[in-house]
């Protein structure tokens, strides 16, 4: 059979790949001194020594303004784009392609060209530091991947059924609420995951634009690593704690990732 | 199931009902739904541009009060003549590249390999695609400090030697991380291309005494090739914007080894606080966004067409 050498092949390339973070994960629960052994130690008792000291240092409060970040910048970005998104597909405006285009532009204009105006605008607003910032922004950030995918599941709601509706004579607003959004929800779920995944793991504009009350999970990892002395063990729980919402949430739902993180294009 | 970026041309002619000349309503109705997100999009996107295209012709440092006045161009001169910013550029095109290349390869050869049934196949797709979505803050981290670490870092600890890895091979360090992080993305859109091929083709192929390496690279490859494209398209726009692991790997460095575009326009604001030079910077890589988007989007509308003779 060719099947072993194969299999073996494979689950050596995803035990590679997984191996940090499973280092990770290990060094999180080691003493500092263990953490900072050289060669590496493998076998030690598990503490949680780490994971106290994250929380001592008050980790709770960046985790709430990354949630916050994320969830309503993720609610505003599908309040705005799956409007749009039909706009774009089942009932077209005359250019439609150009407005597609124009969204995706704006998705590669480098984030860092637009961020001194940024920062000046907000800070004359008083808004630096300040959580609502950061949704607004993200949802900027999202908008065009939504409105790509939105647009894609959209397309996908068979003509008949929405013609069916209208002979019934169903109005806009019926056959939205009985027919298209439960055709369309799962992919809704996947759009919301995809901004929610990439509000929470965003930094360049959370570095800039928060420190202390407004920080975000990305900010508290940063603050991390000044202090002095051994660190590495702390570090890992920390850094496990804040990627476990996102890594739990995309292994739970592998299918809807693909389908985002290829904004729509792949099914 | 898996059928590639499927569009349609839109479901229904645009207005059957109203005839040719759609009404100044209907027209209205349509739009209607696109404006919200279409305004916002302007306002927090392209405004902030046209302010930045003001802000490139004044000569503002912010640590000088009162310095404020208009100089025209000079700061173009300023920043073209800068070796910084060249060095930048290239470090920029260094580290894009690579990481794209690399990774796209690598995510082929995994992605194949996952194309295969064989026992745990689920499990292993699982924990190739976590490195993705390990925040890129704390990979980043982790690859400095748990990883690379001349002292106690995990590549000395089990090859021994005092290598301090991310001062000597500062672009291969930043590079490893990325491809790290972005191998399961290339590889999770390329299987979704692999599953969707024919496997009525590939019987075809075998039928005709081909072999398996022929069946690959003249049945599949070409079969693969807008998943490869929209991977790596995919990719360069998220690489080409990387932060995070320059700011915490090597801040740019040792000198500016590895210091791209993203990183040096933020060193130039917030470390030189010369506005008026970030500014200028900013519209030079907007402008050369703009001559890589226009292939870009030449790629994405060659997938388009394609989508709509399916």
């Amino acid at each position: 059979m060719r099947r072993l050498p194969w299999t073996i092949l494979a689950w050596a390339c995803g035990l590679v790949f997984f191996f940090p973070v499973l280092w990770m994960v290990l060094t999180g629960f080691k003493r500092e001194a263990d953490a900072a052994s050289n060669p590496p130690t493998w076998v030690f008792a598990p503490t949680l020594d780490g994971y106290r000291q994250v929380f001592d240092r008050d980790l709770t409060p960046y985790l709430l303004n990354s949630l916050m970040a994320s969830l309503f910048s993720t609610l505003l970005v599908l309040v705005l784009a799956t409007p749009a998104a039909y706009a774009l597909s089942l009932r077209p405006v005359a250019k439609w392609q150009d407005a597609l285009f124009f969204f995706i532009s704006t998705k590669m204009l480098p984030a860092v060209a637009a961020l001194l105006p940024i920062y000046l605008v907000v800070k004359e607003l008083g808004m630096l530091d300040n959580v609502w910032t950061m949704v607004i922004l993200y949802s900027a950030m999202n908008l065009p991947l939504a409105i790509w995918m939105m647009r894609s599941f959209l397309l996908e709601v068979p003509t008949s059924v929405l013609e069916a509706a209208e002979m019934d004579g169903a109005g806009l607003l019926v056959s939205i609420r009985r027919v298209l959004l439960p055709i369309v929800s799962p992919g809704l779920a996947a759009t919301a995951l995809i901004c929610f995944i990439f509000s929470w793991n965003e930094f360049f504009f959370a570095v800039n634009l928060t420190a202390t009350r407004a920080g975000t999970a990305p900010i508290f990892l940063v603050g991390f690593i000044s202090s002095e002395g051994l660190f590495l063990a702390r570090l890992c729980a920390a850094a496990t704690l804040v990627s476990l919402p996102v890594v739990l949430a995309g292994w739970l739902a592998q299918k809807q990732l693909v389908r985002g993180l290829s904004m729509g294009a792949v099914k | 199931m898996s059928s590639a970026t499927l569009e349609k041309v839109p479901a229904r002619p645009a207005s059957r009902r109203v005839g040719r000349a759609p009404s100044r309503r209907d027209r209205w109705s349509r739009r209607a739904p696109l404006l919200p997100a279409l305004i916002f999009a302007i306002i927090v996107t392209q405004v902030p541009f046209l302010v930045t295209l003001y802000l490139s012709t004044l000569s503002w440092n912010a640590l000088r009060p009162g310095s404020r006045e208009f100089t025209g161009l000079s700061n173009y001169g300023t920043v073209l003549s800068d070796g910084r910013l060249r060095a930048a550029l290239l470090n920029t095109v260094v580290l894009t590249a690579s990481s794209v290349i690399v990774s796209v390869l690598l995510g082929l050869g995994l992605a194949i390999l996952l194309d295969r049934k064989f026992p745990g196949r689920g499990i292993v797709r699982t924990l190739l695609i976590t490195p993705f979505l390990v925040m890129p803050m704390a990979a980043a981290l982790l690859w400095k400090h748990a990883i690379y670490n001349p002292a106690y870092g995990l590549i000395n600890g089990v090859l021994g030697g005092d290598t301090d890895w991310v001062s000597q091979y500062p672009m291969v360090a930043v590079v490893a991380t990325l491809v790290w992080q972005w191998t399961p993305f290339m590889m999770l859109i390329i299987l979704a291309g692999l599953q969707s091929q024919s496997l009525e083709t590939l019987e075809a192929a075998k039928v005709d005494g081909a072999t398996a390496w022929q069946t690959f690279l003249h049945v599949t490859l070409p079969y693969l090739r807008p998943y490869l494209e929209l991977s790596a398209l995919l990719g360069s726009i998220y690489l080409v914007q990387t932060f995070d692991a320059v700011f915490t790997i090597t801040q740019g460095g040792p000198g500016t080894a590895t210091t791209n575009l993203p990183y040096e326009i933020y060193l130039t604001t917030f470390r030189k606080f010369e506005y008026g030079e970030a500014a200028a910077a900013g519209v030079v890589v907007v402008i050369g966004t703009i001559v890589v988007a226009t292939f870009a989007l030449r790629v994405i509308s060659g997938l388009f067409r394609m989508e709509v003779q399916r």
